[in-house]
């Protein structure tokens, strides 16, 4: 019964435009034939394509060499002694040459970060498995590190890799557990400075309010304190997870009501006994994928989250099932969810760079990156540990103008957010997306709307002033006309939904 | 909203006198009126919900805050060298501390420091001529030795505690929380503007949103210098409703109306800014981001907040150059702005407050530059500033580790301004009271 809530879709209903709705959802969205591909598969067989990303062989497997891990290294017990000897001495040749290595290093990490994050936005954009990035960028909005915090950027290397390989495995097992283990994480939230005579209980608290149960959800102020006491001792050494048994305090605790000599891994099963995880990141997972209700939970949303919550513990916090489930559900296709989600700065760039396919242009990834920015997103350095807000707060009068303009780069080169306005004149290929709808201007305006909005139906006002402006271009449907269609529509405020 | 609106906005907004400006402005309440039942744009939906705003509303004053009182704030990015800015040359430790980058003492020749009348013993960069002439004007205070405890000097770090006013640099920006607090509904979308890529945190409110731009042509669309033939549908496309029946307070819909707010604005602004001002500003970034906000002030936009900022100021090597062409423009901005709002007749309604994320070290480093510090003046310049140097000095010798210790509590000025200048409760914004600053008559 409670199951009626989740019904899958009748595979007859799954049209092109829902499987659009799902390319957009599990991934960045694609183009039109990527649509009809994936809608002829039938509903079933296009979400095992989707979600068992597995089978489809990754073009670039990730390289843990691909970056040096040594920009940032720990000195060695020569170095130390060096420092140490030039500080006692009033030594300022030796101490300001070392500064300056210092300093050296941390522009070369800085720049290195910068890599990365050019390196995650175009293999979001090239991935034949955007699903597997679609939940990284997820994680890492949930376990959110910031690395103008940490300042390594290879730690952020391993967490993104640790998100990436664990994306869709267990919540509990992989997930949380692994977190509590991750360098980045542990620096990022101070457990290396969490001593059994100088408890820090920053990962303590966040792994509850943020992580798993939400603020002063079936904890308290003294489960914080007895938690952090468990985490005492689980530091980093380098770059790997270390426990450091002189600092741990192996006491007896007392958590949720229950005593025992509990560490930092007994911490997080006792957590996971508490009645609100499922619904915790359900209801987190259900605002990414399906719906980030503004105005809270509709009558509909409560029955289905509480069913996926119930799965989700009937399969031992394995995620797979749960996404499956969503992404088969009458639910997940309902119109109410379908165009309801503001996009995130990356997935409104990946989404555009995928469906429209845009021709490559000087320093593209970095314009993009920038433009991310500029909107309110950068990859490696969410706002704070609570990630990104999402949702409305994406939206201002001035990132409106920045998407707005970051959408007319990707198809006329004009540069966004710099006073020197350099174009770059490759031209886009508007003949390409409309292939054969090219002989009349209002079968044009149909099909590029239905594409790129995702509609089935089109306000008249909004055809009407598209097709005002093929007439000032004497209804002629070329690229430079296609291109100006695109500019138009993608500055429509619906064009900021998916 | 038919077709004609748009047509006489297109109209009026190509001058930039007073009158099509008061033309363009009734047109925008008379479109919001007409619209009412349909789109209407976020700022006038969240202020009036059914009620009528009488025509001239959106250029006076704003529920519960204080007639038009407007505070600029100047953020000196990167840590500025408060020792070089504010000279104890009184105190030989100073020079003891500063053998290759301290500033001679008045009248010792070239680029001594100049006197502040009344302070013996402490004097101001040589550059900062600026500064020296709004205090013999009466026009500036100088707050000594302010910074908060525990100092953090990171800058990323210290400049979300400067603009939360917390110390955990986590939560809402301070004026944005003001904004929240105050004017619950505000009615204007654009309360708070700050020049430069980025909002500032200090001005992200729960509610509140600011406005930000580098340069006024940068916010807009872009996409008529591509082919003109695409601002009228852009316009109508940007401007109208969706006929089909959709939620109110949608997703939709509320991208529809900020998207709205978004058109109007920028034309507001841009128009603003269009004419020429009446004094002539110097070269330099803070004197051009100066000379924006000035014409808008000018402009008499319903804006109660401005944030601009100068950057270069983390001196870590050979400084003595650097910094000194930073003070140079700093000073002389600041001076040609107080002209501007003079000849505006706008020097009462306007507050001017400079700060940095922190001061630097005492000692100078092997670079001549100085690392990150703590504690380090502040400016607030204005009509109804305590004229002066205010505040003690922080001791050269009693240092914690190797910094100086702040006097002033940097909130203490916070509420001075919170309560004195703007009219809000210090206690519901910075969450904890304060002792006022006695910075402001």
């Amino acid at each position: 019964m409670t199951l009626s809530s989740v019904k899958p879709l009748d595979p007859k209903e799954f049209d092109e435009r829902k499987a659009q709705h799902l390319l957009q959802r599990a991934g960045f969205g694609g183009t039109t034939k990527q649509a009809v591909a994936l809608s002829k598969l039938g509903l079933e067989k296009a979400v095992e394509y989707i979600v068992e990303y597995n089978n489809i062989t990754d073009p670039e497997p990730v390289l843990l060499d691909a970056y040096d891990k040594d920009i940032i290294r720990p000195l060695t017990a020569a170095e130390r002694k060096v420092a140490l000897k030039a500080r006692q001495d009033k030594d300022e040749d030796t101490v300001d040459k070392l500064r300056k290595e210092r300093q050296r290093r941390q522009r070369e990490d800085r720049k290195q970060i910068s890599e990365m994050e050019l390196w995650w936005l175009q293999r979001m954009v090239s991935t034949p498995r955007p699903l597997e990035e679609k939940l990284t960028l997820f994680w890492h909005g949930h376990f959110a590190t910031g690395y103008r915090t940490i300042e390594d950027s290879y730690q952020m290397y391993l967490q993104n890799n640790f998100f990436r390989k664990n994306a869709m495995g267990n919540f509990k097992e992989d997930l949380v557990r692994g977190i509590i283990h991750d360098p980045a994480m542990i620096k990022y939230l101070n457990n290396h400075q969490n001593r059994k005579q100088a408890p820090n209980e920053n990962l303590a608290r966040e792994l509850m309010e943020l992580f798993t149960l939400g603020e002063g959800e079936g904890y308290d102020e003294d489960d914080i304190k007895e938690g952090a006491r468990c985490l005492t001792g689980y530091t980093v050494e380098d770059h790997d997870f270390t426990f450091n048994s002189r600092n741990h305090d192996t006491g007896q605790k007392r958590i949720f009501g229950r005593s025992g000599y509990y560490d930092g891994d007994d911490f997080v099963d006792l957590i996971f006994t508490r009645p609100n995880v499922a619904k915790f990141i359900v209801n987190k997972l259900y605002r990414y994928f399906v719906n980030d209700l503004p105005h809270g939970k509709t009558a509909d949303s409560k029955k289905f989250t509480i069913s996926i919550s119930n799965l989700l513990k009937r399969k031992n916090w394995e995620l797979k099932p749960i996404l499956k489930t969503i992404f088969l559900s009458e639910h997940f296709y309902d119109d109410s969810n379908m165009q309801a989600i503001i996009k995130s700065p990356v997935q409104l760039i990946v989404q555009a760079t995928r469906s429209l396919n845009p021709p490559q242009r000087r320093k593209m990834v970095q314009t993009l990156a920038v433009s991310a920015d500029l909107m309110g997103q950068r990859l490696f350095a969410p706002p704070s540990v609570k990630g990104w807000d999402g949702g409305r707060m994406w939206i201002n009068t001035s990132t409106m103008f920045m998407r707005q303009n970051t959408l007319l780069y990707l198809l006329t080169g004009q540069r966004p957010g710099s006073a020197s306005w350099e174009a770059d004149n490759n031209q886009f290929n508007g003949m390409a997306l409309v292939e054969g709808n090219t002989r009349d201007p209002k079968d044009a305006i149909t099909f590029l709307l239905t594409a790129l909005l995702n509609q089935d139906k089109h306000d008249r006002d909004r055809v009407a002033s598209l097709e005002n402006y093929m007439k000032t271009q004497n209804n002629t449907i070329n690229n430079e006309t296609v291109t100006g269609l695109l500019t138009l529509i993608t500055a429509m405020p619906e064009y900021q939904l998916c | 909203m038919s077709h004609h609106h748009h047509h006489e906005q297109e109209d009026s907004s190509s001058t930039g006198s007073t009158d099509a400006y008061s033309r363009r402005l009734f047109m925008q309440q008379g479109m919001a009126f007409l619209s009412m039942a349909t789109t209407v744009p976020m700022f006038m939906q969240r202020s009036a919900e059914g009620i009528m705003l009488p025509v001239g509303s959106l250029v006076s004053s704003q529920a519960g805050i204080p007639e038009d009182h407007t505070l600029v704030v100047i953020q000196l990015a990167g840590g500025n060298d408060g020792l070089n800015t504010v000279i104890p040359y009184g105190d030989r430790e100073y020079y003891i501390n500063r053998p290759q980058i301290g500033i001679k003492e008045p009248g010792k020749g070239d680029s001594s420091a100049l006197t502040i009348p009344g302070a013996d013993g402490f004097g101001l960069h040589p550059n900062l001529t600026g500064l020296r002439n709004l205090l013999d004007d009466g026009q500036a205070a100088i707050i000594q030795g302010v910074g908060y405890p525990n100092p953090n000097r990171s800058h990323f770090t210290s400049t979300d505690i400067w603009h939360t006013g917390n110390h955990s640099g986590q939560g809402y920006g301070w004026l944005g929380k003001y904004f929240d607090n105050t004017c619950e509904g505000q009615p204007s979308a654009v309360s708070s503007i700050a020049i430069g890529n980025k909002a500032p945190l200090a001005l992200h409110g729960k509610t509140q949103k600011a406005v930000n731009f580098e340069t006024e042509e940068l916010f807009k669309w872009a996409g008529g210098s591509v082919n003109d033939d695409l601002e009228i549908p852009y316009d109508e496309i940007n401007r109208k409703e969706i006929r089909e029946a959709h939620d109110r307070d949608s997703q939709l819909d509320f991208l529809v109306r900020t998207s709205l707010d978004a058109q109007v604005s920028s034309e507001r602004i841009r128009s603003a800014v269009s004419t020429r001002p009446l004094v002539s500003y110097p070269n330099g970034k803070l004197s051009q981001q100066l000379q924006l906000i000035g014409s808008m002030i000018r402009a008499d936009l319903p804006t109660r907040v401005y944030y601009a900022s100068l950057g270069g100021f983390d001196t870590h090597a050979n400084q003595l150059n650097g910094h000194a062409n930073l003070m140079r423009q700093l000073g002389d901005a600041l001076n040609t702005f107080q002209k501007d709002l003079a000849k505006q007749g706008n020097t009462k309604k306007v507050l001017t407050m400079v700060f940095s994320e922190f001061g630097r070290r005492v000692k100078q480093n092997g670079s001549s530059g100085t690392d990150h510090g703590t504690a380090a003046p502040m400016f607030l310049i204005g009509d109804n500033v305590q004229n002066g140097l205010i505040g003690k000095h922080p001791s050269l010798t009693e240092l914690d580790q190797g910094d100086l210790k702040f006097n002033t509590d940097f909130r203490e000025v916070y509420s001075a301004v919170l309560e004195d200048f703007m009219g809000a409760d210090p206690k519901a914004i910075l969450g904890k009271k304060y002792k006022k600053a006695e910075v402001l008559t």
